[in-house]
């Protein structure tokens, strides 16, 4: 997952090609689980295996691949490799292991990316083996030295038993002798059934310093002797930097040197961010906007809407019966066409890195989403090969998708590359991430229903517009031309399936990519996606005069799962039941990242333009919970950040460059605005769905429903900031 | 050359008059616990206390903190031990990524000195800060919880 263009997008798999060549690995499947030579975590005590290292104090030191950006993912792995190890979760610590001893050792962790809600579900099965295989080890080794049979000894809070005689040691004390026995060709997980650290409600393990100031995230990074840059891009995404007068600041205090940086931005580096930026602010830049400077969003809203037209070309996502037929021969036909702007995702940290360049060596210390892309950007910036660079992950002041790409990591290389030997700490502004994210791709939706006589609903079409993160990021995972991501939540089947069963229905994609570059953004296509489809439900249940719940339970008779989220939010909300005067009720339900997800909310309106959201009450069925107090974190915290989109986000385009500069434009909600969040986590069993995005999608479509419901009037249009409404 | 008081101690500080605080205390003094999060006064996350009143470091100079108690995160418990606001936080689980957490933190340490049992309503005029991670609903629950230790 990179930048934008085609040739660098195969980078990271070369890189990793490469540097597993000849090794006949298959990645992230065939994870060694020890061998024979023990290898030494840095103070000196022995893994039993790439997950596992264990300190004679029985202190047991678990490493987590994925990033930490606040979603609880390094809690929730850790609990995982636990329970199968059977430690005592009281000495359980963490650490990263990087993306060059990773690869140094043919991918030992596998894949470092968290995003697409994936952290835990699809690492979930290797990281417990890696527990269960250092668990079996452990046991073996005590049996071995009290000379009797492994299958007469049990552990149980990092404590090993030999039944019959009651002898005891500890996981610490026989750890030594653990780490070079070879490992066992299988091992059987626990049946969830079993489980006593999965599946509660844990402390995190990062909380502490997070209170105290301690925590240390990219900004935060201090080397010796290190300068500090500040950089502008140019302001028209596809622009070139021309020129710029260095002269005019190099006076300035603090300043060591202006550099040019790719061949559109320019940054100046000082002794202190302060000053680097001061000057930045001072230096005077000649930029070649290109020839994108004349795009807005009306252009781009225009050329959407032209895609909203079944006369142009369209990639069709999911389709049964014939749409138009239906369409033509309907009773009764409802059309309404929706849109969803650009987002930024706006992490409370800044983008950042920090690197130190020398002729034979390049590290990167940064907060990433992806360890392996962040390192492939430092070979590629640096011109080294992988056993020359290493990254050093820290905590990310939030991630949302945005840290899942490179660019800042690239930039920061290339300037550490002009000052050999002087560690770079590179800060954008507030301002620079504004302008220069990678955004919530902007769609409009033109929904078609149609009715029989009888007022069933006989077809439905769902015509999207707009952009494509793949083609900008992935192009290789297009499948003949069309982004299947657009579709998620309306897919026929899958993790992202829809809901409904419609004798004819058709869901198509008119691919319309404009120069604003998309990027993945917490549940990307299930926001919009959620809104078109649950809205419309609203409007179709309405133009048959029918409850909206009974109406959507009508059609969701071969969708059990959707159908128990949607009944579990319905019954506790009270749907049915008088709502308190004044309040109004809305509901929705989707499906993404492998979960189901339904929400319910209580809001009242003021003049028609103040709106109270008062609760809202969300189920998912992730399949599997592992922490549910993180995952209720999770469910409000997704609906903060999608209700700010919804009420006061939207990213406009003027002149070819992103209007909204910093929080005073870009708003985002305050605890005053925080409804009540009521959830409910109800894990079915039986499949692995993700936590941090799925939720997010129902609070908005929940939300503009009751707004119906209360003033009779639809919004199809977000952000709700540009209509004049707001939070009351 | 300013000459501040930090956590109880004074320190000569080599920068200009009219830098930000919030970037005197990050670059010059060394404390990172403060955090940027806008420089324009608008998210909170470099809140620290200026003569026991919350204040965003971004909007305030220098030379405006010369001769005033600065308190930062790293300055907030007593003798090094945890205020009851970062124990109320530990007990629950408040921090997501924890970025804007040293700037609530402060927040709301000030408005109990201010309101030692505030209302749900004092915490929503007074608690401003932006948490785009959203943690605003563990945030008013560990407030109450502090309030009542
Ligand atoms: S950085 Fe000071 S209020 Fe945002
Ligand atoms: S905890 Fe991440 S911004 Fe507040």
């Amino acid at each position: 997952m990179n930048q934008h263009s085609m040739p660098k997008l195969n980078r990271r798999a070369f890189v990793i090609g490469t540097a597993t060549a000849g090794a006949g690995l298959a990645l992230g499947l065939d994870l060694p689980f020890g061998g024979p030579a023990v290898v030494r975590a840095a103070d000196g005590a022995p893994e039993i295996n790439a997950w596992v290292v264990i300190r004679p104090d029985d202190t047991v030191v678990i490493r987590i691949a994925r990033s930490e950006m606040g979603q609880g993912t390094l809690t929730g792995l850790a609990q995982l490799v636990a329970e199968e190890l059977e430690c005592d979760w009281s000495k359980v610590t963490t650490e990263f292991p990087t993306p060059g001893q990773s690869v140094a050792r043919k991918r030992a962790w596998g894949d470092f990316s968290t995003g697409g809600s994936r952290g835990i579900r699809t690492s979930q099965e290797y990281v417990r083996k890696g527990g269960a295989t250092a668990r079996v080890m452990l046991i073996q080794a005590a049996a071995n030295e009290w000379k009797v049979p492994a299958s007469e000894c049990t552990a149980a809070n990092s404590v090993i038993t030999h039944t019959p005689s009651g002898k005891t040691t500890t996981y610490g004390k026989v750890v030594e002798a653990a780490a070079k026995l070879d490992p066992p060709a299988d091992v059987k997980l626990k049946d969830p059934k079993d489980w006593k650290i999965v599946g509660k409600g844990v402390k995190r393990l990062d909380t502490s310093d997070k209170t105290t100031g301690k925590t240390v995230y990219g900004i935060d990074i201090k080397l010796p002797g290190m300068l500090n840059a500040a950089i502008k891009d140019c302001p028209v995404f596809g622009g070139k930097l021309t020129s710029f007068d260095e002269a005019k600041v190099m006076g300035m205090k603090g300043v060591k040197k202006v550099v040019r940086v790719n061949d559109s931005a320019v940054a100046v580096v000082a002794d202190t961010w302060w000053h680097a930026k001061t000057a930045l602010d001072a230096l005077p830049v000649v930029w070649d906007e290109g020839p994108n400077a004349k795009v807005s969003s009306a252009t781009i809203a225009k050329w959407l809407g032209e895609g909203l037209d079944d006369s142009q070309q369209a990639f069709v996502g999911n389709q049964n019966g014939d749409v138009k037929a239906a369409i033509a021969g309907a009773a009764k036909k409802v059309e309404a066409v929706y849109n969803y702007p650009y987002q930024n995702h706006a992490t409370m940290e800044p983008m950042n890195a920090t690197a130190l360049y020398t002729s034979d060596k390049c590290e990167v210390w940064c907060g990433t989403q992806n360890g392996e892309a962040a390192f492939a950007a430092t070979l590629e910036a640096s011109g080294l090969p992988a056993d020359k660079c290493d990254v050093h992950k820290l905590m990310l002041g939030g991630g949302f998708g945005r840290r899942g790409q490179t660019d800042y990591v690239r930039q920061t290389v290339l300037i550490a590359k002009q000052m050999p030997g002087t560690p770079i700490k590179l800060l954008w502004s507030r301002e620079e991430d504004m302008q220069h994210g990678l955004y919530h791709p902007i769609t409009q939706c033109k929904m078609t229903g149609a009715f029989d006589a009888d007022n069933n609903l006989t077809a439905l079409h769902i015509r999207l517009s707009g952009q494509s993160i793949l083609f900008s990021l992935r192009p290789e995972a297009l499948v003949n031309g069309k982004d299947p991501v657009a579709f998620q939540g309306l897919n026929a089947s899958g993790e992202a399936a829809i809901g409904y069963t419609v004798p004819n229905l058709l869901v198509e994609h008119s691919m319309r990519n404009p120069h604003v570059p998309p990027g993945f953004w917490r549940g990307v296509n299930v926001n919009h996606n959620a809104i078109y489809l649950e809205c419309f439900m609203d409007e179709l249940a309405q133009s048959v005069g029918q409850d909206p719940l009974e109406f959507r339970r009508r059609l969701m008779t071969k969708h059990p799962k959707h159908l128990a989220v949607l009944n579990a939010v319905a019954e506790k909300i009270g749907w049915g039941t008088p709502a308190p005067q004044g309040v109004y009720r809305g509901i929705a339900q989707h499906m993404g990242y492998g979960s189901y997800v339904a929400g319910a909310a209580e809001i009242s309106v003021t003049d028609g333009t103040k709106i109270k959201v008062h609760r809202i009450v969300a189920a998912t069925d992730p399949g599997y919970a592992v922490n549910p107090a993180q995952i209720e974190r999770q469910i409000a915290g997704s609906f903060v950040y999608g209700l700010t989109g919804l009420f006061y986000g939207g990213c406009t385009v003027k002149d070819g460059r992103i209007e909204q500069s910093n929080f005073d434009n870009y708003n985002s909600m305050r605890i005053n605005e925080m409804p009540k969040v009521e959830s409910i986590i109800m894990p079915s069993g039986g499949f692995w769905g993700g936590v941090g995005e799925p939720t997010i999608c129902v609070a908005g479509p929940a939300v503009l429903n009751a707004y119906f419901a209360a003033t009779g009037k639809r919004i199809r249009s977000v952000p709700l900031r540009d209509q004049n409404i707001t939070f009351a | 050359m300013a000459n501040l008081t930090i956590n109880g101690k004074t320190i000569d500080v080599d920068v200009e008059a009219d830098t930000p605080l919030l970037w005197a205390i990050r670059e010059n003094v060394g404390l990172t616990g403060t955090k940027y999060g806008c420089g324009i006064a608008q998210c909170g996350a470099c809140t620290v206390h200026i003569d026991g009143v919350a204040m965003r470091s971004c909007g305030v100079s220098v030379s405006e903190a010369v001769g005033k108690q600065i308190t930062t995160i790293e300055g907030l418990g007593p003798n090094g031990a945890l205020h009851k606001v970062q124990e109320a936080w530990i007990a629950n689980d408040v921090p997501q990524c924890g970025y804007c957490q040293s700037g609530m933190i402060m927040a709301v340490a000030a408005l109990l000195k201010e309101k030692p049992k505030p209302t749900d309503q004092d915490i929503d005029e007074a608690i401003t800060n932006i948490c785009r991670c959203g943690t605003f609903q563990q945030v008013r629950e560990a407030i109450h919880e502090a309030a009542n230790a």
